[in-house]
């Protein structure tokens, strides 16, 4: 090959050029990165620097509904909230699970839901968070013992600040009680089935032998399931250790779910999907388990059409279902103004606004005493039932149950192992062994 | 080569005796860089413009490949990946014959049978639907573009729509049955109609996508054969079969192994078409697929470990579906 020497020149210099080119862009990078590393480390230096602090929840935490963003920014000028929501729990919790493996990518607070405060609370993730018991206006004795306790480490660190907890009731349908012959108003409902959750599924025989055409008593037997296991003590964990097979909670939970089923008074619905949601709309069933947060749920997915006609009553047995925490992740940029915001947005006047505003009932026992709680009325669920009274009563009537890291997936695997009567028409016990196999594989 | 002998030649350092005329007196060592940096320029740069391919496939191909294997070794958590235990291959026996085996096998053999509920119909369709395009039609290209259009949807759109259509209480699919008196199905609940819902879903999405490739192919078949064969007096569908279908084999080849690899990778579509049980499959797990298993396994279960279990098996899989491929090319092309 012969080359003259024109072309030659040419050539080295598209390669000089070439050279330069790659050095520069890699220069460019490198100082581009270093910058940005840089700036990150120095922003907490001045307290009244604006800084933007973003909070990461899921499903419904009412803060933005209730305008308390705005509320902060007007008390801080210098701090703007931005919330990071994601509909669905799981989805939220595998994302920050992933940021939290990977130490970056989370947000200045991070909402957690009880069935993972164990988990957030063990050796292996306790240290990626702040110490929330030593922020500045936290004060124990303010929460509930039990929400409190939950977010506690064993060495005493406090990951969380409880937001809401879900004392349990039952949100029925007085217009479809009334039709199939079952009194309507909250207290002969509540007297009807008081004490016992077995009374419950009886309530529900008695409903389908004469109810309306096309509906059932209840949505779905998982919610059964898990609220028998919610109102026991002894749920998924004792003495810290994994036991399901042998619980009596999860036993009798299982029995009556069984029961509800066979006796056909139940939809058999999957909860939360959409068909469930369209269910409400359509008015195929007429009672769904109601922790407080389930409120929300029920005025938006039932709709206009059907205000008025959702009622509420106490459950046979109280106890806990759902519930929240906020977190602050302590490889945030700016912890301390974080803290502060979680200390505030948990204080009692606001978790009284949340309330009234989404229906999510206090884990701060002072809110209780103020004025709109107790006596409150939600104009969408039985106008003139003592909503507030009902919900506060459970939440004080709760006991503590020991709880652990798996507890959330164990409840999403025995809901699992229900539908699988309910909908893949399974024997009760291949469903449980079936549950049981489930579980196994997932404990190392 | 000419190269050669100038580069040496040009070096003042092993200037050589014998070739004093390659190196003029005065000008030598600026043609020394100039000559020097044009033998860095012939044989380097070829590797200056294949080297962002290969460093990003080494940071985000390679890496985690190995990665993952070495993972597949231990027993570890999502939470502390920093900390993990040897435990050698208890997670492959695990997966093969401990207690996650039940839901391996399962898995895998729903990969297979959705695997070939949706690629067969699709690749036949596409072919059916390539071929009637090769004629003159109107609004021809309207019918090219609008083949594509499914592809260009998100997994998400459409797995959600094909979810209402598919939904027990009012989906479309129940009420078209109704119209011929039928009963409505329990379609997510059942493990065929499951399957059966989900590779509709699968072939709604790249029918379109193998017909164009089918139809690129069958333009480069010559007309003459067509005419060769009208004059026989084969009508369409026996041209179709002897001529359009042997001369398109190697392209056919082609489609399989791409549907097939997809299929292996199925995810989203089953992932999303189960709502709050997708993340396995269904209650059941009756339409669990590999990749589905494997993010339960690892992101819902954060067991890592096992994890990059599935996934190296699945990569055995794909290479196992590589080498049967070449096999039967060859074969083709010997046969030829």
């Amino acid at each position: 090959m012969r080359t003259s020497r024109a072309a030659r020149t040419t050539r080295s210099r598209r390669a000089a050029l070439l050279v330069t080119t790659v050095l520069s862009a890699t220069a460019l990078l490198a100082t581009g990165c270093s910058s940005s590393g840089s700036s990150s480390s120095s922003a907490t230096a001045d307290s009244n620097e604006k800084i933007t602090l973003t909070v990461g929840d899921f499903g419904t935490f009412g803060y933005k509904e209730a305008g308390l963003f705005d509320a902060y920014t007007a008390l801080h000028p210098n701090i703007t909230v931005k919330e990071n929501t994601t509909t669905q729990e799981a989805d939220y919790w595998t994302a920050v699970q992933t940021h939290l493996a990977a130490g970056s990518g989370l947000d200045d607070v991070q909402a957690l839901e009880v069935g993972r405060i164990s988990l957030a609370t063990s050796d292996a993730l306790s240290g990626s968070f702040a110490d929330l018991s030593k922020a500045p206006g936290v004060k124990k004795e303010d929460y509930l013992d039990w929400k409190w306790q939950q977010a506690t480490s064993a060495g005493g660190k406090t990951v969380a600040l409880g937001t809401d907890v879900g004392p349990m009731a039952v949100c029925y349908r007085q217009d479809l009680f009334a039709a199939a012959g079952l009194p309507s108003d909250p207290a002969a409902v509540s007297a009807l089935w008081a004490g016992d959750w077995s009374k419950y599924v009886e309530a529900g025989k008695t409903f389908q032998a004469k109810a309306p055409k096309g509906t059932f008593f209840m949505d779905s037997a998982t919610g059964l399931f898990n609220a028998v296991v919610s109102s026991d003590t002894q749920q998924y964990y004792k003495d810290g250790k994994l036991n399901y097979k042998d619980s009596a909670s999860v036993k009798s939970a299982w029995d009556l779910a069984m029961a509800a089923d066979a006796s056909g008074s139940s939809q058999g619905l999957k909860e939360f999907d959409p068909t469930w949601q369209t269910a409400f709309s359509q008015s195929t069933f007429a009672t769904t388990i109601c922790p407080s947060w389930q409120q929300a749920n029920i005025e938006k997915y039932a709709g206009p059409s059907n205000a008025g006609k959702w009622n509420v009553a106490q459950a046979p047995a109280a106890g806990n279902w759902g519930g929240s925490f906020l977190s602050v992740p302590s490889s945030g940029k700016h912890v301390a103004a974080a803290q502060d915001l979680v200390a505030w947005l948990t204080a009692p006047e606001q978790q009284a606004k949340v309330f009234q505003k989404v229906g999510n009932i206090p884990s701060n026992q002072k809110a209780y005493a103020l004025a709109g709680v107790t006596d409150f009325k939600n104009p969408y669920i039985g106008p003139n039932a003592p909503t507030g009274q009902i919900f506060s009563t459970a939440a004080k009537a709760i006991k503590p149950a020991e709880t652990g890291p798996k507890a959330g997936d164990l409840q999403s695997a025995f809901s699992n192992g229900i539908l699988l009567v309910e909908q893949n028409g399974k024997a009760a016990g291949d469903a449980w062994a079936a549950t049981v196999k489930q579980i196994d594989s997932t404990i190392q | 080569m000419a190269t050669s002998i100038s580069a040496r030649g040009s070096d003042p350092g092993s200037a050589t005796p014998d070739r004093p005329d390659r190196t003029p007196p005065g000008s030598s060592p600026r043609q020394a860089w100039r000559s020097r940096l044009y033998r860095w320029d012939t044989k380097g740069s070829p590797y200056v413009f294949v080297a962002p391919f290969f460093l990003v496939f080494a940071v985000f191909g390679l890496f985690p490949l190995l990665y993952t294997g070495w993972l597949s070794f231990h027993q570890v958590s999502l939470y502390n990946v920093d900390q993990s235990t040897w435990v050698g291959l208890k997670n492959y026996t695990d997966l093969f014959t401990g207690p996650a085996s039940h839901f391996f096998w399962n898995a895998l053999w729903n990969t297979i049978t959705l695997g070939i509920l949706s690629t067969v119909p699709q690749l036949m369709i596409a072919i059916g639907l390539a071929h009637l395009l090769n004629y003159q039609l109107r609004a021809r290209s309207f019918f090219r573009t609008a083949l594509l259009a499914p592809y260009a949807t998100s997994v998400a759109a459409a797995t959600l729509v094909f979810a209402l259509i598919f939904s027990p209480e009012s989906g479309m699919a129940n009420w078209f049955l109704g119209l011929f008196g039928m009963d409505p199905v329990a379609w997510e609940a059942g493990s065929w109609t499951s399957q059966f819902a989900i590779s509709v879903i699968v072939t709604w999405r790249w029918t379109g996508y193998n017909a164009l490739i089918y139809l690129a192919a069958m333009q480069a078949v010559p007309g003459d054969l067509y005419e060769a064969a009208a004059l026989d007096g084969a009508n369409r569908w026996k041209q179709f079969l002897n001529v359009t279908v042997p001369a398109l084999r190697p392209t056919i080849l082609f489609t399989a192994v791409v549907s097939t690899i997809g299929a292996t990778q199925l995810f989203g579509e089953p992932f999303l078409f189960g709502g709050q049980s997708g993340h396995q499959g269904g209650t059941a797990n009756q339409y669990e697929t590999l990749g589905v298993f494997m993010y339960d396994q690892g992101f819902r279960n954060s067991m890592l470990g096992r994890a990059s279990a599935i996934a190296w098996t699945m990569f055995a899989l794909l290479l196992l579906i590589g080498l049967v491929n070449a096999l039967i090319a060859r074969r083709l092309r010997k046969s030829q």
